[in-house]
C-alpha cells in the first residue's frame, strides 16, 4: 500500500525526466530554427508596421505637431515651424536628413524635393522666424498637404504599407483613398497569382490523377520504376526545369520548330513570356506534389470495394465516381492544398518564363527591396502572402497533418 | 554521437576560415563596377590594366544594370563590396544625395594632356562634388540592315510605327529615354520634352505613345542584349546603347545600322562607395581612369565620347563618324539628370505599374 | 492489374478506356520528363543555338564551364556552401528528430508544424526576413548568413525523413539494450545509429539538393564572392541564354540521377536492414 503513491511518483518523473531528455534533443535545432527562420520573418513581419524614420529623425517637429494638434485643412503654427528647423539642422548635421526626405516621398512624389530644397538652406539661418523662411524656400510649406504627410508619418507604428499593399493611400487630409488609377497594382496582382495558382493546381490535378491511378493498380516492382521516371523531375534543379522550359517553348525552340516541321503552323507561335508558358513551366514542376500523396493514399485503397460495387451491378464508370473517388479524397486535396499553398510563392518561374504583365506577387516583393528600396511596403505584401500560407497550411495540417508528407 | 560533434566542428571552422578569407584576398584590390559585356572591356583594356600595371593595385570587375539599389543596400548594411561604381548622370546626383557615395576633390584630378586644369578640360556639368565623368554615350535605335537593306527605319517616329514597320521591339525595361522618346515621337521638341514630362498630362501622354507599341515590346536589361535580339531576328528594331552595336559590327561581323534622329545623350560617371575600405586605392583608380590618355584610349575599344576636350581632339576621324556628336541629322538631346533625380522615384513606380498591367 | 494481361471478360469498350488511359498516362511521363532530356543532347551542341537538328557534337561548352574563373567559383562556392549547409542541418535535425520520436510529448504537432513550415514559407519571404534580420546583425553579405537560410531550409527535410525511419525503428532492441547494461547513449550509438543511417544519409542527400540548387536567398544575402552556380545560371538566363548554361544544367542533372539511385539504394538498404519486406 505505501509502495503505491511512490511508484506513481517515481513513474511520473521518469516519464518527465523522458520528456526532459526529449526536449533538449529538439532545442539545438528549434533556437537554430528561431535565429535563422523565426526571427527574419518576424523582422518582415516587423517591418511592415513598424517605420520609425519620421518620429527618429524629426522628434521635435513630431511633438510640436502633437501639441498643436490643429485641424488638417491648416498650416501649424510657428512653433512647429522652429521645431522642424531645428530638427532639419540636426538632421543636416548629422547626414541623416536624405532617408527623411525619400520616406516622405514615397508618400507623395516631389515631397522629396519641397522637403530638401528647405534643408539645404537651413544652416544659412540661425534663429526665426521661421514660416516665411519655409515658404520662401518653397511655397508648399504654406500649404497644409505636405503638413498631413509628415503627419500621416508620424507615429512610430502606422498600416500605411498595408494600406498601399492594397492600392489604398492616406491622403494629406487623414482620409483614406482608393490610389490614382496608374498606381494601383497590388490588388489585381494578388487576384492574378490566386488565378495561376489556382489553374495549376486543376491542371496538376487532372493530370497527376489518371497517372496515380496508373501506378496504383500496377505490380509494384513496375510500379517503382515509373515512379523514378516521376521522381526524375522532380530532384532536378528548379532552374534546369525552367531552363528546359525556356529552350524548348521559345520561338526557335523545339516545339515551335518540330510544329513547323511538321507542317502544322506556318508562323512559330508565342508559348512562353506568356501566361501559356508559365501554367505550363509551373504545371511541369508542381506535379509530383500531386502524384505523389494521390499515389500513396491510393495504394491503400483496397480493390474489394470496387468489385462489390461490380458485382452489385454498378456500371464501371458508377463505380469508379460513386465508390473509389470519394475513397482518393484525401490524396487529391492534399495534394491540391500542397500544390496550392506553393504556387503561391513562386518567384523564380514566372519571373524566367513569364510576360511583364504575368508576375505574382513574390515578384514585387522582391522589386520592392530591390529596385525601389521600399523595405515596408515589401514587407507588408509578404506578411499578406505569408499570412494566406500559414492558414492554407494550418487548413493543411487539420486535413492531412504535416508528419505525412511523402517524399517519394 | 561523437562523430557528429567532430564533423560539426570542422564545418564550423572552415565556415569561420571561409568567412575571413575574402578579408585577407582582398587586401590588394579595389572592385570596379559597370555595365558589362563590350563596355566593360574597352573598360579593362584602357583604365584597369594599365592601373593595376602602374600601381600593382588588382581591379575586380563586376557587372550591374543601372540600379543604385544594390548600392544603397551596400551603404545601409555596412557591407560595401563595390568601390568604384560607373553610373547615370541622374544617379549619380541622386546618390550623392542619398549619402550613398564619397565625396571628390575635383580640385585633386589631373590636368589634361595639354596642360588645362581639370575643373576645364571637362565638358560642363560632367563633374560633381561626388562623381567624375568617363563618357557620354546615345541612346539609339538599330537595325539589321542585312534584314531590311535599305528600307529599315529612318526617324524615331517610325520606332512608333507598327503599320509601315511591323514586328517586335527591343525596349528597355526603364523609364529613362523611353518617356523621352514617346513625348518625341508624339510631336513634342526636344527642348521641351521635360517641361512636359513634369506635368501629370505629359506624363499620360507619353503612355498613351508606349501604349501603342507596348503589345510588341520585347523588354531588355542588360546592355548586351539588344545585339543578341536582333541577330537572333527576335525583334526588328531595338533601343540600344550605340557603342554596343559598333561592337557588334565590329566583333561578331554583323551588319547593324543606327538611327540617330532621337538620340538622348547620356553622359557616364564614376563614383566612389560610402563606406568602402579601399578609399585610397579607389581614389587613386578613379584619377587614373579619367585622365586624358585613358578616356583617349578607352574610345579605341568603343566609340563613346570622352568627357574631356583634351581627349576628344585625340579621336581619329573614323571612330568620331561613331560619336553622338560626330555631326549626326535628326533630332537630338542631353537627357537631363536634374529631372530624372527629382521624378524619377514616381516615374519609376508609375512605370512598373504600367508594365504589370 | 497487369499493364497487358486484361481478364477475358472485359469488353471492348472497357479495353478502349483502359488502352486509352495508359496512351494518357504515356503522354503525361513524356510531358515529365522530356524536358529534362531535351536539353541534355543541346548542351553537347556544337553551335550556341538551342534547337534541332543538331549538326555538329562538341565539348565546347564543358571547357568553357570548367576553365572559366566565373563559373568554376560558383561551383565551388555551391559545394561549400552546400556541404556546411548540410552538415548544420542534418546534425540538428536528427537530434530532433530523435527528440520527437519520444511516445508522448506536449506539444509535439506544434513543434512538428513548426519544423517544417519552411517547406511552406513561401522562400522570397524568408530571403527578404533574413536580408532585414541579418543586415543588423551585421553577416548579410556573407558565407555565413546564406549557410543558416539554406540549413534551415534543408532541415525539415531531415527531420522528415528521420522520423520515418525512426517511426518503423523497434523501441524494444534500445531496451533490450538497456537491460543488458548499456547506457542510453551507448545503446543510441551502438544500436540505432547503424539501422538508421540510410534514413539519415537520405534526408541529408535531401538537405545537400536543396541547398545545391537554392538561388532566391543567394540572390539577396550574397555578395559577388558567395556567387553560387544557380545564381551564375540565373543572372545568365535572365540576360543571354549561353549554353555554357545548358552544360551546367547537365552537370545538375547528372547529379539529380545520381542522387536518385543512391536514395533509392538507401531505401533498400533500410529495408533490408530492418528485416521488413516491403
Amino acid at each position: 500500500m505505501n509502495k503505491q503513491p511512490n511508484l506513481e511518483r517515481r513513474l511520473r518523473r521518469a516519464e518527465l525526466r523522458g520528456q526532459l531528455r526529449a526536449y533538449l534533443l529538439i532545442a539545438p535545432l528549434f533556437i537554430f530554427v528561431a535565429l535563422s527562420f523565426l526571427l527574419p520573418l518576424g523582422s518582415v513581419l516587423l517591418n511592415s508596421f513598424h517605420d520609425p524614420v519620421v518620429p527618429e529623425g524629426l522628434p521635435l517637429t513630431v511633438s510640436a505637431l502633437e501639441k498643436w494638434n490643429g485641424p488638417r485643412t491648416q498650416i501649424p503654427p510657428e512653433p512647429v515651424f522652429e521645431a522642424l528647423a531645428q530638427d532639419m539642422k540636426a538632421a543636416v548635421a548629422s547626414e541623416k536628413i536624405s532617408p527623411i526626405a525619400t520616406r516622405l516621398n514615397f508618400e507623395e512624389s516631389g515631397t522629396r524635393s519641397i522637403f530638401m530644397r528647405a534643408a539645404r538652406k537651413v544652416s544659412t539661418q540661425e534663429s526665426g522666424p521661421w514660416q516665411p523662411f519655409f515658404e520662401n524656400a518653397d511655397p508648399a510649406w504654406g500649404q497644409p498637404k505636405v503638413w498631413g504627410i509628415i503627419r500621416n508619418l508620424s507615429s512610430e507604428n502606422h498600416t500605411l504599407f498595408f494600406l498601399s499593399a492594397l492600392d489604398f493611400q492616406r491622403q494629406s487630409s487623414g482620409e483614406i483613398s482608393l490610389q490614382d488609377e496608374g498606381q494601383r497594382i497590388h490588388v489585381t496582382v494578388f487576384m492574378r497569382t490566386v488565378g495561376v495558382a489556382l489553374t495549376v493546381t486543376l491542371m496538376c490535378l487532372l493530370l497527376g490523377f489518371p497517372l496515380a491511378y496508373l501506378l496504383a493498380h500496377m505490380q509494384d516492382k513496375q510500379a517503382n520504376m515509373l515512379l523514378i521516371l516521376v521522381l526524375l523531375p522532380f530532384w532536378t534543379s528548379l532552374l534546369v526545369r525552367t531552363t528546359a522550359w525556356m529552350v524548348m517553348l521559345q520561338k526557335e525552340g523545339v516545339v515551335n520548330s518540330t510544329l513547323q516541321a511538321l507542317g502544322l503552323i506556318a508562323e512559330p507561335l508565342a508559348l512562353v513570356f506568356n501566361r501559356f508558358g508559365v501554367i505550363v513551366a509551373m504545371t511541369h514542376i508542381l506535379l509530383p506534389f500531386t502524384i505523389l500523396p494521390m499515389y500513396s493514399v491510393m495504394r491503400q485503397i483496397p480493390p474489394s470495394y470496387v468489385r462489390a460495387a461490380r458485382s452489385l451491378g454498378a456500371k464501371p464508370m458508377t463505380a469508379f465516381f460513386r465508390v473509389y473517388l470519394p475513397q482518393c479524397l484525401p490524396g487529391i486535396s492534399a495534394g491540391a492544398l500542397l500544390v496550392f499553398i506553393l504556387s503561391l510563392g513562386y518567384y523564380i518561374t514566372p519571373a524566367l518564363v513569364g510576360g511583364a504583365a504575368d508576375q505574382m506577387i513574390s515578384y514585387f516583393v522582391a522589386d520592392n527591396i530591390g529596385r525601389s528600396l521600399n523595405w515596408g511596403l515589401a514587407s507588408a505584401l509578404s506578411a499578406i502572402l505569408l499570412g494566406a500560407v500559414l492558414l492554407l497550411y494550418w487548413v493543411y495540417d487539420r486535413l492531412v497533418g504535416v508528419g505525412n508528407v511523402r517524399l517519394g | 554521437m561523437f562523430t557528429k560533434i567532430r564533423v560539426n566542428l570542422t564545418g564550423v571552422a572552415s565556415a569561420v576560415a571561409l568567412t575571413l578569407l575574402p578579408v585577407i584576398v582582398q587586401a590588394q584590390s579595389i572592385t570596379v563596377t559597370a555595365w558589362g559585356g563590350a563596355y566593360t572591356k574597352s573598360q579593362e583594356e584602357a583604365m584597369y590594366k594599365p592601373f593595376t600595371a602602374k600601381s600593382g593595385i588588382k581591379v575586380l570587375s563586376q557587372d550591374y544594370n543601372g540600379d543604385l539599389a544594390e548600392i544603397a543596400a551596400q551603404v545601409k548594411t555596412g557591407n560595401v563590396k563595390w568601390d568604384v561604381v560607373d553610373v547615370e548622370l541622374a544617379e549619380a546626383i541622386k546618390g550623392c544625395e542619398e549619402g550613398l557615395f564619397e565625396k571628390i576633390d575635383a580640385s585633386k584630378l589631373p590636368a589634361g594632356d595639354d596642360g588645362t586644369p581639370a575643373t576645364k578640360d571637362f565638358l560642363p556639368g560632367l563633374v560633381t562634388p561626388c562623381a567624375v565623368a568617363n563618357i557620354y554615350y546615345a541612346n539609339v535605335v538599330a537595325y539589321d540592315k542585312a534584314k531590311l537593306g535599305a528600307n529599315g527605319p529612318k526617324s524615331l517616329n517610325d520606332y512608333f510605327d507598327t503599320s509601315k514597320f511591323p514586328g517586335k521591339r527591343g525596349m528597355r525595361k526603364h523609364p529613362s529615354v523611353n518617356m523621352e522618346w514617346a513625348l518625341m515621337a508624339d510631336g513634342v521638341a526636344p527642348a521641351d520634352i521635360y517641361k512636359v514630362l513634369a506635368t501629370p498630362a505629359g506624363v499620360e501622354r507619353a503612355f498613351k505613345k508606349l501604349d501603342t507599341i507596348k503589345s510588341s515590346v520585347v523588354w531588355w536589361t542588360a546592355g548586351a542584349q539588344p545585339p543578341q535580339l536582333l541577330a537572333s531576328g527576335e525583334v526588328v528594331m531595338t533601343s540600344v546603347y550605340h557603342g554596343r552595336i559598333f561592337d557588334a559590327n565590329a566583333k561578331d561581323k554583323r551588319d547593324f545600322a543606327l538611327v540617330w534622329d532621337g538620340q538622348v545623350q547620356v553622359p557616364d560617371l564614376f563614383v566612389i562607395v560610402k563606406g568602402t575600405k579601399n578609399l585610397a586605392a579607389a581614389q587613386d583608380f578613379v584619377r587614373f581612369a579619367t585622365s586624358t590618355t585613358a578616356l583617349t584610349e578607352q574610345a579605341k575599344w568603343i566609340p563613346y565620347a570622352p568627357a574631356r576636350n583634351s581627349s576628344l581632339g585625340k579621336i581619329p576621324a573614323a571612330t568620331k563618324a561613331w560619336l553622338p556628336n560626330g555631326g549626326h541629322s535628326g533630332r537630338q538631346m542631353l537627357t537631363s539628370a536634374q529631372f530624372w533625380s527629382e521624378y524619377g522615384d514616381d516615374l519609376n513606380k508609375r512605370f512598373s505599374v504600367w508594365l504589370a498591367k | 492489374m497487369s499493364i497487358s494481361n486484361l481478364p477475358l471478360y472485359t469488353t471492348t469498350l472497357q479495353r478502349f478506356r483502359h488502352w486509352l488511359l495508359l496512351i494518357g498516362c504515356g503522354a503525361i511521363l513524356f510531358f515529365l520528363v522530356a524536358p529534362v532530356l531535351v536539353v541534355i543532347p543541346l548542351a553537347f551542341n556544337n553551335e550556341p543555338y538551342f534547337h534541332f537538328p543538331i549538326h555538329t557534337y562538341s565539348l565546347r561548352w564543358f571547357h568553357e564551364l570548367f576553365t572559366n574563373p566565373v563559373w568554376l567559383s560558383a561551383i565551388s562556392n555551391s559545394l561549400v556552401t552546400a556541404t556546411l549547409a548540410t552538415l548544420l542541418a542534418t546534425t540538428l535535425g536528427t537530434l530532433a528528430a530523435v527528440g520527437l520520436n519520444h511516445r508522448n510529448l506536449p506539444g509535439k504537432r506544434l513543434i512538428m508544424a513548426i519544423l517544417v513550415s519552411p517547406m511552406i514559407v513561401p522562400v522570397v519571404v524568408l530571403a527578404v526576413g533574413a536580408y532585414f534580420f541579418f543586415s543588423k546583425l551585421g553577416i548579410a553579405n556573407s558565407l555565413l548568413g546564406i549557410v543558416l537560410v539554406h540549413a534551415a531550409l534543408g532541415m525539415p527535410f531531415v527531420v522528415i525523413t528521420v522520423t520515418a525511419t525512426l517511426g518503423g525503428f523497434d523501441m524494444n532492441l534500445l531496451r533490450a539494450a538497456r537491460s543488458l547494461g548499456a547506457s542510453q547513449f551507448f545503446a543510441f550509438r551502438k544500436i540505432m545509429l547503424p539501422l538508421v543511417w540510410p534514413g539519415v544519409l537520405s534526408g541529408a542527400l535531401f538537405a545537400f539538393a536543396t541547398s545545391f540548387d537554392e538561388v532566391v536567398v543567394v540572390l539577396f544575402l550574397g555578395g559577388a564572392e558567395q556567387t553560387t552556380l544557380p545564381r551564375q545560371m540565373w543572372t545568365g538566363l535572365r540576360e543571354q541564354l549561353s549554353p555554357t548554361i545548358l552544360a551546367a544544367a547537365f552537370v545538375l542533372i547528372i547529379f539529380a540521377i545520381f542522387l536518385l539511385l543512391t536514395l533509392e539504394l538507401l531505401r533498400r538498404r533500410s529495408v533490408a536492414l530492418r528485416g521488413i519486406a516491403e
